[in-house]
């Protein structure tokens, strides 16, 4: 059984990728990968952006696609990897890595939960000509298990363990993700709370403000937690 | 005499169904909500849901890498007795917990807070968390697994009895709407709500009426039961449906667990059990007879109870002998 896509525009791409191969790409598109994606986050960013050491040689022309995830994996008797089942973890947290990465790691897809700001993507994707796509639902780790054809290369996995260590991986209709940003950082999340809030007023309707308030907290509903 | 390598064996096949199985109640739940939803990118998000707990369960990998924070619940009879003891029985979970995220796999989450140490194996200190309740007339143990997310979708608040029900709703709404944008809390989801208790039982509550009561389950207070649904209705008329796209699914049920509370106070917690809603739940007779089911029936008339006492029926003792 094949998911229903209703009317969404669905787009696959080969990894790695130009910026040229990015510009149909619309906020909402369904994209699926093929190729080799990496994983990379918090412990690969403090190692490679902080503490100085070297990437793997020629990344982008190995991949240019990196995901904020880890893998649900474990290490067999032969020393061979076996992965089960890979979701995405939220990216706004990586924000204050992003303008280094870019430049050091020649991405230009960023894979995660969640998406990041707009500020975020006009700072730092658009002038590197890079998209962010979010996983889908969060928890499609089985179809995206299964889009993972082979593992190509597992790096400091001995210092980093399973959730930090950076997992290259060969892919095959992997996904599906959603495109968050497009070329030019508009962001689709940001689209539609625009669309929730227009409704929340309303929804409030009825409700009382606590009693005891926190300390800083705001009552604009419009905001957002990240 | 409930002999430990069974718990094991019991508790290993718990980890595997938990991870990989997406329980009746929820899949039912959920699929009403795709049936429903209007909103073009929530109804895909569903459909891909949906599709994703085929594929769980037809290659025999977990639905969500994101194993979350394992842990157990137990339920033991009164007249339960266990080979080794309750020490044993917390060996056999640990070691479980352990084997099954290298042979399910199950990505290794747990580290130190502050180390960052990660022993791959989700054991570390005070983890897996193990809760303990009891049964009288019993002579069976309920092990009970939840794998659930722990970075979003639950907050605490100490409301006063002067904010009211609409205080209740005012504090759900800012859960839901805070934790839904871009799908933080993993959406549509089963939300839990703890009532009074002291703070940290207002969380208990919360997150075990989150994760421990099924679908269509309602609480036995009618007036509770009453506001339950009508929280139900209020996430869902949000506007907001999975991932935080424009929809109408946010809620698949809302469980609400009461405790007494200080006289001045109405702490409120909130809980969302994600997507994945990971439970899987196990009976171990006194005879070594292993019943598996998903409904983790946690919350008996005996957790609920009001009095000091418990008048016992032998009614379901003498069933399981």
């Amino acid at each position: 059984m094949a998911i229903d896509h209703g009317k969404l525009k669905t787009v696959s791409l080969t990894v790695p990728v130009t910026t040229e191969d990015l510009k149909d790409i619309e906020i909402g598109t369904i994209v699926y990968l093929n190729g080799v994606v990496y994983t990379a986050r918090e412990g690969i960013y403090k190692k490679v952006l902080e503490g100085g050491e070297q990437l793997p040689a020629h990344l982008a022309e190995i991949s240019n696609a990196n995901f904020h995830c880890s893998p649900a994996a474990s290490q067999n008797a032969d020393g061979t990897f076996n992965i089960g089942a890979m979701t995405g973890t939220a990216s706004f947290r990586f924000s204050k890595w992003l303008e280094k990465w870019f430049k050091v790691s020649g991405a230009k897809i960023i894979i995660g939960k969640g998406g990041m700001t707009s500020e975020d993507y006009k700072k730092y994707f658009v002038p590197n000509g890079a998209i962010y796509l979010t996983t889908v639902g969060y928890g499609t780790g089985a179809l995206l298990g299964r889009g993972i054809k082979s593992i190509k290369d597992v790096h400091w996995y001995d210092e980093l363990g399973v959730a930090q260590a950076m997992w290259m991986v060969n892919v095959e209709n992997f996904g599906p993700f959603i495109a968050d940003s497009d070329l030019a950082g508009n962001s689709l999340f940001e689209r539609e709370n625009e669309k929730v809030k227009a409704g929340i007023d309303k929804l409030y309707e009825g409700t009382r403000a606590p009693a005891l308030r926190r300390y800083g907290e705001t009552n604009d509903r419009g905001d957002e937690v990240i | 005499m409930i002999q430990v390598p069974i718990i094991k064996e019991t508790a290993l096949t718990l980890m595997d169904k938990a991870a990989i199985d997406i329980p009746d109640d929820y899949l039912t739940g959920l699929q009403k909500a795709a049936d429903t939803e209007e909103g073009d990118l929530s109804s895909f998000v569903l459909n891909a849901m949906l599709e994703n707990y085929q594929a769980a369960k037809e290659d025999r990998r977990a639905m969500c890498a994101d194993t979350g924070v394992p842990r157990w619940y137990v339920k033991m009879g009164n007249e339960a007795q266990i080979s080794g003891g309750p020490v044993a029985l917390e060996e056999a979970l640990r070691g479980a917990t352990a084997e099954a995220t290298t042979g399910v796999p199950l990505r290794p989450n747990r580290v130190h807070p502050l180390w960052r140490t990660d022993h791959n194996n989700n054991v570390g200190l005070n983890a897996p968390e193990i809760e303990y309740s009891f049964e009288p007339d019993a002579d069976w143990i309920d092990i009970t697994t939840v794998h659930k997310g722990g970075l979003f979708g639950s907050d605490y608040r100490m409301l006063f009895p002067g904010d009211g029900i609409e205080g209740i709703k005012r504090f759900f709404l800012d859960c839901l709407v805070a934790f839904g944008k871009r799908g933080l809390a993993c959406q549509p989801a089963i939300i839990g709500v703890g009532l009074g208790g002291s703070k940290d039982i207002t969380m208990v509550l919360g997150k075990q009426a989150a994760c421990l009561r099924t679908v269509g389950d309602r609480n036995p207070d009618p007036k509770v039961a009453e506001l339950e649904m009508e929280l139900k209705e209020l996430g869902n008329s949000i506007g907001m449906g999975a991932m935080g796209f424009v929809g109408k699914s946010m809620v698949i049920d809302c469980h609400i667990e009461c405790g007494f509370t200080h006289t001045g106070g109405m702490p409120m917690s909130v809980h969302a059990f994600c997507l994945s809603s990971r439970r899987a739940v196990a009976r171990i007779h006194r005879d070594g007879r292993v019943e598996y089911r998903t409904d983790p029936n946690w919350f008996t008339p005996y957790m609920r109870r009001e009095t000091i006492g418990w008048q016992s029926t032998t009614a379901s003792l003498k069933q399981s002998v």
